[in-house]
């Protein structure tokens, strides 16, 4: 199981980045939306994995629980890593209406004074 | 604290509450802007002279405040002798420039920013001379040369003002920042930042390996301070300041502050061979170079700028040669010095004002104009010339006493010669100050008709030049504040005796032969000046100019190349970067042996993991077609959360797959807008290179998950489990530790989720009104759209759903406290069911029906939230406290009520909101785009056509 979550969390950064360094918007969003689950994994990894030992108190007896921590704290990344998405998603919107174009490198602004100044 | 450091401390924060002052009585007028600057001052000055007989007495007054003990920091300060001569220089000083910029400043110059920064500028000089910390030193010694930026700048719109500024912040800034080294690399060495612990282990510190990187950063922040060679270029540039800046600045205080710091280590790093060779040699240069260079400058500030540079390359000399008589003549010169340059900088102020030229060739004959003016101009250039009965002389022959007898690596001539041809080159200028601006015929070409100032404004430097004669005639009187100085620089107890006659010594000879020399260099001056104009010479701004120029390029190459705005090059650096340094971790530690076995792999999850790999490469290598990447990301997410769910975390698991429907349902909208394809524009090589980076990352990710994955922690859950129930009254753990171990982080974390909320609605509506509208009216979306855009089978049947939904939701929330749920997921399925809404019945009708703004949804719950912790707050506990309590109510079962309950509702509210608000922004713009909008629930009704046809 273990090998499976790594390697799962492997996969989904490499794409993640690869989609990250790409040169359109669009990918880019993609991209964070990997790494946000590779990362939500990683922090929910920290804790060990357990089977069966949900984190709910039985009221039966003694019982062994899975560390709680990093799931509260994964509960709000995700929902958090959420917002952050939107927020980009607006933005890279709101850059393509602006501009028509999606593009992600900024062109030198020929008429920018201050870069012929320095040329 | 005794009641006097209570007053110290007094002393040394009254500045700073000073300089609110000025600012607001400006509004008053000048005298009283004037005054309110003086009364502080004065006060100050009032306590020092109340301290001042017990320090005389040789005690060592303390006051300490604990600031930042963890970092060795605290307020603590001292005065000794040292600290009580140059406290009541920059306090007594300070009281005269007040007074003379009341009269220097014209009405156009803003005069509560020239006193506030005044003020500042006392108060940071006050805190280096009364620190006993080295590291308050430090914070002062930087706000000195911050404040004096602000005074060598203050008349903003001349050019030479700014540059001058700039020039003398980046060089005393650049030395500060030495000097921040060498104070850190000292307090290591003797294990305290105290400088009363710092003083008394001298011999330790000079036994250290460390003591010459020390020394020499240490000096680097004097030297620049102090202006010494080859530093010394900076100080004619701020002369562009107000004249009773540079007479502040220039003769009592910022300069002096290196003397100072030589002069208060020199107990800590004096008497080495290298402090020796280093310290005089870079004095005996700037003494001889700046009073040559001063002797043909034709500015009146320029000479007096100069000449202070070579009046400090003095100062550093005598505390160079390491004896203690050298110790006490230098402490006497900086009395000295103080009172004639500060009267000479003054009079230069007097002279400019009233002739409106600082060009000595174009000035003469102002004796019988100025006869004021003139008496007091004469009687401090004659002290600066070294001329006996007055102070500057006695000084002067104690410095060349000691020179006279001081080797030279080996030679005994090199520093008396060098030292006689500084007094004689001293002489000469201090001369050429007296006749070539007061001698000589009367003229009639001055750009303003000059006379004597008003009282007040020569008041300041005839009382000065008052001092000038008292101590040059009864030198005696002086003696207790020297010895008192001089004993605490050099840690011994001497007993020196200041007299005018010292009998026919060489000094003597060499005073005689200096104040002959210089009257003869002086005659011949015309010709000399001729050759000097006429020889190349090293311009030190253009110097300076160009060595600023050449780094603020290279730092632009460096920030063009790597920041060059293109996002994709700061990740591919950040990510090579991180790599690199997990990989020097591993690489340098290594690794402990596992501690834990594999958990066995079910087959369902192994299809899961296969979908997710698969569904992963997909979306990188099918992420031209946007719509299909999305699909393949929605597999994804609903694979984690499969994922979640078999690993034990319920609560996670319903979280992922709510999260995931609305972001799918954001990035579709969004998509709506935006081009469906991205186009194949990296070229190969670009491919290659990410590639080879996500590779890398990835694969350094999986190493680092699979290897803590094997190995067991600590963990601080074991609390959490135990109390979960006992203390927070919830089985569920997770969502006890949500709304109440760490409750307030989940209130910090609501607050980002609502203010991203309304970020998007922000952004919206600026994009709403500007370009980006006319383009949205402009482009035709006709062809995305769906020819039934609100099927008849959907609108029934997500109304029937809605309040299903809402009861799933409500019981979501309710048994979140105990089960897995509470207000996160409650408010993102409920979402969900609104936005079905929206979806199948269109906008406008969702919209009429809509009770609560979103943005009051938000603010809700926010204040739902706080308000929970606030009432824990009046019941005497601590924010965020909860309290719970079961409660059995037939005919229903046991159910508690708990605050935390509360809390989740302002959670619950928060995120329904701000989730809302965001997919409401979307869609405000689809609107505007030219969706039409529909009352009705359907496109068709199918109600209105039976209608029809029973009235037919």
């Amino acid at each position: 199981m273990e090998l499976i979550v790594s390697s799962s969390i492997g996969v989904l950064t490499a794409g993640g980045i690869y989609l990250l360094l790409r040169l359109r918007t669009f990918p880019v969003i993609l991209g964070l939306a990997l790494l946000s689950y590779a990362v939500n994994v990683f922090l929910f990894a920290s804790g060990r994995l357990a089977i069966d030992q949900s984190p709910i108190l039985s009221r039966y007896g003694e019982a062994s629980y899975t560390d709680p921590l990093p799931q509260a704290l994964v509960l709000t990344a995700i929902v958090i890593s959420f917002g952050m998405t939107a927020v980009l998603v607006m933005i890279g919107l709101g850059a393509y209406l602006e501009s028509d174009s999606d593009q992600i490198d900024i062109e030198p602004d020929d008429d920018d004074p201050q870069d012929e100044g320095a040329a | 604290m005794s009641l006097a450091g209570t007053i110290l401390l007094i002393i040394a924060v009254l500045p700073f509450v000073g300089a609110l002052l000025p600012g607001l009585m400006i509004r008053a007028g000048r005298n009283a802007c004037a005054i309110a600057t003086a009364v502080p001052t004065a006060l100050a000055l009032t306590m020092l002279v109340v301290l001042a007989p017990a320090v005389l007495r040789g005690e060592v007054i303390q006051a300490e405040l604990e600031w930042l003990p963890q970092l060795g920091l605290s307020a603590s300060f001292f005065l000794d002798g040292l600290g009580l001569l140059f406290a009541g220089m920059i306090l007594g000083v300070g009281l005269l420039i007040i007074l003379y910029a009341r009269f220097y400043l014209s009405g156009d110059d803003p005069m509560g920013q020239f006193y506030t920064y005044l003020l500042l500028f006392q108060g940071a000089m006050l805190g280096i001379v009364l620190s006993d910390n080295i590291l308050l030193l430090l914070i002062f010694w930087e706000l000195t040369s911050l404040s004096s930026f602000l005074l060598i700048g203050y008349w903003k719109h001349l050019p030479e003002g700014r540059q001058g500024a700039r020039m003398a912040l980046a060089v005393t800034g650049a030395g500060g920042l030495a000097m921040i080294g060498g104070m850190l690399i000292l307090g290591n060495i003797v294990g305290s930042y105290n400088l009363t612990d710092i003083l008394q282990a001298g011999d330790q510190i000079r036994a250290s390996e460390w003591y010459l990187p020390a020394l020499i950063l240490i000096l680097l922040g004097a030297f620049t301070k102090s202006a010494q060679f080859p530093f010394h270029f900076w100080l004619p540039h701020a002369m562009a300041a107000p004249t009773p800046v540079s007479a502040y600045l220039h003769s009592a205080t910022m300069v002096k502050a290196g003397v100072f710091l030589m002069a208060r280590m020199w107990p800590a790093l004096a008497g080495t061979d290298e402090w020796f060779y280093i310290v005089t040699t870079i004095g005996l240069i700037t003494m001889v170079l700046g009073a040559l260079i001063a002797l043909f400058k034709d500015d009146l500030k320029a000479l007096l700028a100069f000449s202070t540079v070579s009046h400090l390359g003095l100062l550093t000399m005598l505390l160079g040669f390491g004896t203690q008589a050298a110790a006490v003549a230098a402490v006497f010169h900086i009395i000295n010095h103080l009172t004639f340059k500060a009267a000479l900088f003054m009079t230069a102020g007097i002279v400019d004002h009233e002739t409106h030229t600082r060009d000595i060739k174009r000035l003469g004959g102002l004796r019988h104009l100025m006869p004021i003016t003139f008496l007091i101009g004469m009687v401090a250039a004659l002290s600066m010339a070294g001329i006996p009965l007055f102070n500057g002389f006695l000084s002067k022959e104690m410095m060349l006493e000691e020179a006279s007898h001081t080797d030279w690596w080996g030679s005994p001539y090199a520093v008396p010669v060098m030292a006689t041809i500084g007094a004689l080159l001293s002489v000469a200028y201090s001369l050429r100050f007296i006749f070539h601006v007061f001698f000589g015929p009367v003229r009639d070409d001055y750009p303003s008709k000059p006379h004597d100032p008003p009282f007040g404004m020569w008041a300041a430097p005839a009382l000065l030049v008052t001092l000038v004669v008292i101590i040059g005639v009864a030198p005696f009187l002086a003696e207790g504040i020297v010895t008192a100085a001089a004993n605490a620089v050099t840690g011994a107890d001497l007993h020196p005796h200041l007299k005018i006659w010292h009998g026919v010594t060489p000094a003597l000879w060499m005073s005689i032969i200096a104040v002959l020399g210089g009257a003869i260099l002086l005659t011949m001056h015309t010709p000399l000046d001729r050759v000097w104009n006429a020889l190349p010479r090293p311009e030190a701004k253009a110097i300076f100019d160009r060595l600023v120029e050449a780094i603020v390029a290279a730092a632009r190459r460096i920030s063009d190349d790597t920041h060059n705005g293109a996002i994709s090059r700061y990740l591919a650096i950040f990510t090579v970067a991180s790599v690199g340094l997990g990989w020097i971790a591993y690489s340098s530690s290594g690794l402990s042996a596992p501690t834990r076995g594999l958990l066995p792999v079910p087959p369902v999850m192994a299809v899961g993991w296969v979908m997710l790999i698969v569904a992963t490469i997909s979306v990188v290598t099918m992420h031209h077609h946007r719509f299909r990447a999305l699909v393949l990301v929605g597999i994804i997410g609903l694979s984690i959360s499969a994922g979640f769910a078999y690993l034990s975390a319920p609560d996670l698991a319903l979280t992922q797959i709510s999260v995931e429907t609305v972001t799918i349902m954001l990035l579709l909208l969004a998509l709506h807008f935006m081009p469906k394809t991205t186009p194949k524009e990296s070229p190969m090589g670009l491919k290659m290179r990410d590639g080879v980076i996500a590779l890398g990352a990835g694969g350094g990710v999986a190493a680092l998950a699979y290897a803590f994955l094997m190995r067991d922690i600590e963990t601080i859950s074991d609390y959490h489990l135990a109390n979960s129930y006992e203390g927070g009254g919830g089985t569920n753990v997770v969502n006890v530790i949500l709304v109440d171990f760490r409750g307030y982080d989940t209130f910090g974390e609501i607050i980002v989720l609502g203010i991203a909320g309304l970020v998007i609605y922000a952004m919206m509506h600026a994009l709403l009104d500007g370009p980006a509208a006319r383009r949205l009216k402009n482009t035709d979306y006709s062809q995305d759209r769906s020819r039934d855009r609100h099927p008849l089978m959907m609108v029934v049947v997500t109304r029937v759903l809605m309040p299903i939904a809402i009861v799933v939701g409500l019981y979501i929330f309710l048994r979140g406290h105990n089960e897995p749920g509470g207000g996160f997921v409650a408010g993102l399925v409920i979402a969900i069911a609104l936005l079905m809404q929206y979806m199948a019945s269109g906008f406008a009708w969702t919209q009429e029906r809509q009770r609560i703004e979103y943005h009051t949804m938000i603010g809700l719950g926010v204040v739902i939230a706080a308000a929970t912790g606030v009432g824990a707050w009046l019941l005497g506990r601590p924010f965020l406290t909860s309290a719970y309590a079961y409660v059995h109510l037939p005919p229903i079962e046991e159910f508690e009520l708990a605050t935390a309950m509360l809390f989740d509702l302002g959670v619950f509210l928060t995120v329904l909101g701000a989730v809302m608000l965001m997919l409401y922004s979307l869609s405000r713009i689809a609107r505007f785009a030219g969706e039409t909008v529909n009352v009705d629930p359907m496109d068709y009704d199918p109600g209105e056509n039976t209608q029809d046809e029973a009235e037919r």
